[in-house]
């Protein structure tokens, strides 16, 4: 029995490999690619546990066990950019995504098919500029001395003197948030507005029979028909809360604002690329990675208990 | 998914208006959106106009929307500097070719994974998939990179980055879902062979489906900077335009821009003035104009990458 299993198997693989062969060649620089550019940087991290030296390479440097990790977590700039990464983290969860929802609920209630695909156009549009013309474009702007918005607030007396936002620890968070939902806010609506153009209209007809007003048929037809799709989107964002978008922090980051802006990444960027401590630098950007997937397991599974919607 | 492509383009019937409080809902909808426009809408609006407005008068804060004192110098000074036509020339290289080789390995996983019969397809698909949601971090891909020895090269900006797993699931989805069956089978009986019936059937009906991934990787070569910085710190002639426009633009450096402008400081900080807005339009223009031209290929490609699968 055992053994004729085993040779239908073989003869199974021989047979898919005889008539599909040229498929299986294509796959493998595929999986070349994967392994070489995706599975060989996951070794990689294993000098986070050694003392990295160039000409012994990453598999003969000393072990040094948990080294780097411990000199990570003693010191207080370290707490101080952990703290960092999960506000602006959790920030961005807390307005970009609501933010995306709110939109595409809002363009569902209009009612000119036009003036909505006007509107799509338009939100959807800063999704193409790139991160650092974003950022060029706020530091140009919002200039003391010669930006637009200071010259505005200024002479709108909302303010007595021109805030310099780009240079300033309190202001860094409002310009990081702004700028993403501005960026992407109406981009990431699509996904929700293509969710809630799937839904049957008679609900809505069956409601409006029973005399539910607007406010209540949202309330009631147009969220829960939605929920899945949220969840999905939310497990997705949760595993980024630590990830922050790293390459807009490091461009927006400069010696005033350090204080807020470094996050994890940035740091472990600047600790491998700039101060060539590349072992110290893996081990901050191996515990990145660790607590990011970790969250998102966590996510995945309470979602999977509450709604029976997960990612898998 | 052929119900979500076609939609119908009727009014839905919840938006039949019933009593004063939903009419005035939906006052409030129409005023909220115009503002969200306005607010997305002034900063490029502004931009446009400062580029072509005389910098004292960006200095001053006599720009606010149109243009003031109509001037073309921040262009000239722009399409005159060795650098940046070169970060042009160079982002539309990665642009090109990046896209190419991003193209040709996306097809070559997602069609054998989206066939039936391939044994080990979920293994790989698995493996796939992974790296969507761990990977080594950002100093072991760079120390793989050195180790390849493709630092200050061409091919570090574009070859780590060759196939995005998200764009490859969302092309085998499309061959499984959208491309029947029984024209593969028929293809194959007539005597194509696996790569033929790729070429000759799946490829065609899938011209859509490849035309959005094709967007959303040259979107990304466009503008990414992170990368080329990071791989390319010692090929300056090799620099896309956005690690450029990151010296000129968030690291206040002028480059070759300030030597033309000759004079004096003065008048070199006036014209940066002008200059910082053209070059932000120079390189933002080609996808803001191209994008409402594309964009129901990009809402498709959303909606087809929710898929779950």
């Amino acid at each position: 029995m055992q053994d004729l299993r085993k040779r239908t198997w073989w003869a199974d693989w021989g047979k898919s490999l005889a008539k599909y062969w040229q498929l299986y060649l294509l796959l493998i620089p595929v999986i070349v690619y994967y392994l070489l550019f995706k599975y060989k940087p996951m070794l990689g991290v294993q000098i986070a546990f050694r003392n990295y030296q160039l000409r012994k390479g990453m598999w003969l440097s000393d072990w040094v066990g948990l080294k780097h990790f411990l000199r990570f977590f003693s010191s207080y700039w370290s707490w101080t950019i952990i703290k960092n990464t999960l506000i602006i983290g959790f920030l961005s969860l807390i307005f970009c995504f609501p933010f995306s929802i709110c939109l595409a609920l809002i363009f569902n209630e209009l009612h000119s098919q036009r003036f909505k695909k006007t509107m799509q156009t338009i939100t959807y549009a800063p999704h193409f500029v790139s991160t650092i013309v974003v950022v060029g474009m706020m530091t140009a702007m919002t200039s003391p001395s010669t930006g637009v918005i200071n010259k505005l607030l200024v002479s709108l007396r909302l303010v007595d003197e021109p805030i310099y936002f780009m240079g300033s620890s309190k202001y860094f968070r409002f310009m990081y948030i702004y700028s993403a939902l501005w960026k992407d806010g109406g981009w990431n609506a699509i996904i929700f507005i293509s969710a809630l153009a799937a839904i049957d209209p008679s609900l809505y007809e069956a409601a409006t029979v029973d005399g539910a007003s607007r406010m209540q048929q949202l309330i009631h037809v147009t969220l829960p028909s939605i929920l899945p799709t949220i969840v999905i989107m939310l497990i997705l964002e949760s595993g980024k809360v630590l990830n922050v978008g790293y390459e807009k922090a490091y461009a927006m980051q400069n010696d005033l604002n350090l204080a807020v802006s470094e996050v994890i990444s940035t740091y472990s960027y600047k600790r491998g690329l700039e101060a060539m401590e590349y072992d110290y630098a893996t081990a901050i950007g191996l515990f990145n990675s660790v607590i990011s997937f970790t969250m998102l397991i966590t996510v995945n599974a309470i979602a999977k208990r509450a709604s029976e919607t997960s990612l898998f | 998914m052929q119900k979500l492509t076609n939609l119908p383009a009727k009014t839905p019937s919840h938006h039949m208006i019933a009593n004063r409080g939903d009419r005035f809902f939906q006052g409030c909808i129409y005023v909220l959106t115009i503002l969200i426009a306005i607010v997305t809408v002034y900063p490029l609006v502004y931009a446009l106009s400062a580029s072509m407005s005389k910098p004292l008068n960006i200095m001053n804060g006599n720009v606010w929307l149109w243009p003031v004192e109509l001037s073309f110098q921040a262009y000239k000074n722009v399409f005159a500097s060795k650098s940046i036509i070169l970060g042009y020339g160079n982002t539309i290289y990665y642009a090109v070719v990046g896209t190419a080789i991003n193209m040709v390995l996306s097809v070559m996983a997602a069609y054998p994974l989206s066939m039936p019969d391939i044994k080990g397809k979920n293994f790989v698909t698995i493996l796939i998939t992974f790296t969507m949601f761990f990977s080594g971090g950002i100093i072991p891909s760079y120390l793989n990179v050195r180790d390849l020895g493709l630092l200050n090269s061409r091919w570090a900006v574009m070859i780590p980055g060759a196939i995005n797993a998200t764009n490859m699931l969302i092309l085998r989805n499309y061959f499984i879902h959208s491309v029947p069956g029984e024209l593969r089978e028929a293809a194959s009986i007539d005597g194509c062979s696996a790569i033929g019936t790729m070429f000759k059937i799946v490829l065609p009906l899938s011209k859509s489906i490849l035309m959005v991934v094709m967007l959303y990787y040259t979107v990304s070569h466009w503008n990414s900077y992170f990368d080329a910085m990071m791989y390319l710190q010692k090929a300056q002639e090799k620099w896309p335009l956005q690690v450029h426009l990151r010296n000129i633009l968030i690291m206040s450096q002028m480059g070759d821009m300030a030597e033309q402008s000759g004079v004096d400081d003065v008048n070199t900080q006036l014209l940066y003035e002008a200059l910082k807005y053209a070059i932000i339009v120079v390189s933002a223009a080609p996808l803001l104009i191209l994008y409402p031209f594309v964009q129901r290929f990009f809402e498709k490609g959303i909606m087809m990458g929710s898929i779950k699968g």
